[in-house]
């Protein structure tokens, strides 16, 4: 699969970039932003354009990737599920949450290690992450389904949840 | 005391004076100009502070913590008030709980510093337990082992144990980032030199840090690699053992290995180096610093340039050759053979071929050899290359300056060779001398055909090569390594070569061997040392009036003005005006 920035992505871009006269590596974060919007992750190819774009090496670009938890290298689901592990999600059960989420949308996280954080389910529909704090921690367990925020999700409520996404 | 300002320092009529200011350090009172880093200061004095990140050649990013210290500042004065003073003009100092780091702050008026109090005790105690929390224990298999900053800091500076119950990080090891070098994660403390290094010298910013946080990973980019010219100055760097030479690794722990301040000879740039050298085998070299050379730095391709000292080519006695046949000999007979097969030919006959790789003593001793044989032909064998904008020189021979001052070259040396290389070719020239130089190059451009018709072919050279194969006597010299003696540089720099390890075998210093053949050609001279070599060059020729060759000492001295600079340095001092290195 070849990598190709829309025209329009790319006008956006360099227009992204003349908001940072004195140094243009300034502009990295607001175009991974961009292209992991549009391509919903980052490749090494949109890693090299990067870098390409800003004229640095393509490792001053990783650093940030890898920096960001919330930068994503591997491609998700249709739908991607974040479901929070910070404290007061933890106690209010986001692990149970997480394994009642695998379980109804068909996700196997047996091969989630600290570099391949994403699981994706069977049919490429669902992929889902652990997070850290979504900030909302009075109302936890604590997930996102794209950007859309749910609270007090209750492995019961789960069956519920994953329906309204077709 | 005040500590003396260094001479490139000292305020000239067009730099403005920079103004001095006070600073009291672990309780005495010193003068340093504004500006002065506080690392900097302390050094002056005596009072090292420990650190990794901070280098002077590169930008300070303050990472590492090691360098934190103590220190107070004159008390805040409310409107109006005066400033309470002691008896030599000092204000109190107000110390601050808080530390701060040496390496990147510089010095102020009233400043107090203190490298040695609880509070920097506390702090240095801190850092080295959070730098070993994560710290495999390799020590024994780490070639960094010995010259470790990580080792040398426990001890000094550590508290001797752990806290630490839980499981230590893994991450990669034996990572191969490029044709030299290995990487190993678990051992990198994270100080940024390598990458500054790439970034901020040799302009090839291939390395980063990726995952940053408790796995943080120094890294290449996959698909790439770290493999410019100077790439093994990070190894040098590296305060740890996290990146070590593909070529030294596990051959010598570095306790055993004698170091000798020498030149590199691999170009005209001649950078300072240490040779690393056991029991008469060379291990390594590694760049000495030299801010009128080389800076901290040298090229990979001379720094692995040794190997040949002691490859299966390296001749170890020398050879008479009888009906066609090389048979190993004493040196008097090879040297006498060498001088009866000359004597037959008249000056005009002979031809000599000098090498200017050879240095300024082995060259006047060439010059004598030549005048004794009356030999109307000398040449030298030019190697003009691509020099690179940062050390390599445009030539390849370390000496040139040298053989033509002491030679009396003048104009086209290629010239030179090319009407040595005819006389040979058309019967004019029917014996030949080779000194250091391997006449079937494609640099020299003789052909065998040719030197199969001379009457007589004698080759001085450490390597069994395809001209030694064709003469009539072979006389095994020394390397580079295995000789005292001095160069001059492209930019006309005279610097020291020192002896590391003796000549291989029965391989004798090449002045010793020029002296014996003289000898048997001409008659007596009574040189024994290779400082009376010098002492009757320095008699000899002009340039090197007065000087002896401990007077070059370890850096070297200017001798000739030849207009050249050197980018890297030019760059450097760049950077130092701006305050963006200390230098
Ligand atoms: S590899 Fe060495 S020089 Fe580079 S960051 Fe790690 S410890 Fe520092
Ligand atoms: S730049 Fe020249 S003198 Fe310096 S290390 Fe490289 S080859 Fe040797
Ligand atoms: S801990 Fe889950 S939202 Fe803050
Ligand atoms: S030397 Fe690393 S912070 Fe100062």
């Amino acid at each position: 699969m070849s990598f190709t920035v829309p025209q329009e992505l790319e006008k956006e871009i360099d227009e992204r970039i003349t908001h940072y006269p004195v140094s243009k590596r300034s502009a990295v974060l607001p175009i991974l932003h961009a292209l992991q919007h549009h391509f919903g992750y980052l490749s090494e190819e949109a890693v090299e354009w990067t870098a390409a774009k800003l004229e640095l090496q393509p490792i001053k670009v990783l650093e940030v990737v890898t920096f960001y938890p919330g930068f994503r290298q591997e491609a998700p689901g249709k739908y991607h599920i974040r479901v929070c592990r910070t404290l007061s999600c933890a106690m209010a059960g986001s692990y149970e949450l997480m394994e009642a989420l695998c379980e109804k949308g068909e996700i196997d996280r047996s091969a989630v290690s600290h570099h391949h954080p994403i699981a994706v389910g069977k049919d490429g529909k669902f992929s889902i992450e652990f997070a850290e704090c979504l900030a909302s921690c009075g109302f936890g367990p604590v997930c996102m389904v794209n950007d859309e925020f749910h609270e007090n999700v209750t492995p019961d409520k789960v069956e519920d949840l994953l329906s309204k996404y077709e | 005391m005040p500590p003396a300002a260094t001479d490139e320092k000292k305020p000239t009529a067009e730099t403005p004076a920079v103004p001095m200011v006070n600073v009291q350090i672990d309780g005495q009172w010193y003068q340093f100009p504004k500006g002065t880093r506080m690392i900097e200061a302390c050094r002056q004095v005596g009072k090292d502070v420990p650190h990794y990140c901070y280098h002077p050649k590169l930008t300070s990013p303050g990472n590492c913590r090691m360098c934190l210290v103590e220190m107070g500042m004159p008390p805040r004065l409310a409107p109006g008030q005066e400033p309470e003073k002691d008896g030599e003009g000092h204000q109190p100092i107000q110390w601050i709980p808080r530390p701060a780091i040496a390496c990147a702050n510089t010095v102020a008026e009233n400043m107090g510093i203190r490298t040695d109090s609880e509070l920097t005790r506390g702090c240095r105690h801190g850092v080295m337990e959070l730098l070993l929390i994560n710290h495999p224990l390799d020590c024994p298999i780490c070639d960094q082992a010995g010259e470790c900053r990580l080792q040398e800091f426990s001890v000094e500076h550590g508290t001797g144990g752990s806290r630490f119950r839980e499981q230590k990080v893994k991450k990669p090891k034996n990572v191969d980032i490029g044709p030299r070098i290995r990487l190993d994660d678990e051992r990198c403390i994270m100080c940024s030199r390598c990458v500054r290094f790439t970034d901020e010298i040799a302009d090839d910013p291939v390395l980063g840090f990726t995952e940053r946080g408790s796995h943080t990973v120094l890294a290449v980019h996959p698909g790439h690699e770290l493999a410019n010219n100077y790439s093994l100055n990070t190894v040098d760097i590296c305060p740890v053992g996290a990146l070590t030479s593909n070529d030294f690794r596990f051959q010598m722990r570095v306790w055993f290995l004698k170091e000798t301040k020498s030149i590199c000879t691999d170009c005209g740039r001649g950078c300072n180096t240490l040779i690393g050298s056991r029991e008469g085998r060379v291990y390594r070299q590694t760049p000495r610093e030299n801010n009128d050379v080389n800076s901290a730095w040298m090229c990979d391709h001379g720094r692995l340039n040794f190997h040949y000292l002691d490859s299966e080519l390296r001749l170890s006695a020398p050879l008479v050759k009888d009906e066609g046949v090389h048979k190993e000999s004493t040196w008097p007979k090879a040297i006498q053979r060498a001088a009866t097969a000359l004597k037959a030919h008249g000056g005009s006959e002979i031809a000599v071929v000098v090498s200017s790789r050879m240095t300024n003593e082995e060259l006047f001793m060439a010059k004598r050899l030549i005048d004794t044989l009356g030999a109307e032909h000398v040449a030298t064998v030019p190697r003009a290359g691509e020099p690179d904008a940062y050390l390599i020189a445009a030539d390849k021979n370390p000496n040139t300056q040298g053989a033509r001052l002491i030679l009396g070259l003048e104009g086209d040396l290629a010239a030179g060779l090319d009407s040595v290389r005819r006389g040979v070719a058309d019967g004019r020239i029917k014996a030949v001398v080779t000194l250091q130089e391997d006449l079937l190059t494609p640099e020299a451009g003789f052909d065998a055909q040719t030197l199969d018709g001379l009457e007589a072919l004698v080759v001085l050279h450490l390597l069994a090569n395809p001209t030694a194969q064709m003469a009539s006597v072979v006389l095994p010299g020394a390397g580079f390594a295995e000789k005292r003696g001095s160069m001059i540089n492209v930019t006309g720099r005279l610097q020291r070569l020192n002896k590391a390890t003796e000549p291989f075998g029965q391989s004798l210093d090449d002045w010793e061997i020029l002296r014996d053949l003289i000898q048997a050609i001409g008659g007596g001279n009574g040189i024994y040392l290779i400082e009376d070599v010098f002492k009757q060059l320095a008699a000899g020729v002009e340039e090197f009036e007065g000087l002896t060759l401990s007077k070059i000492g370890d850096l070297g001295v200017p001798l000739i003005e030849t207009g050249e600079t050197v980018p890297l340095l030019e760059r450097e001092r760049e950077r130092i005006a701006k305050g963006q290195i200390v230098g």
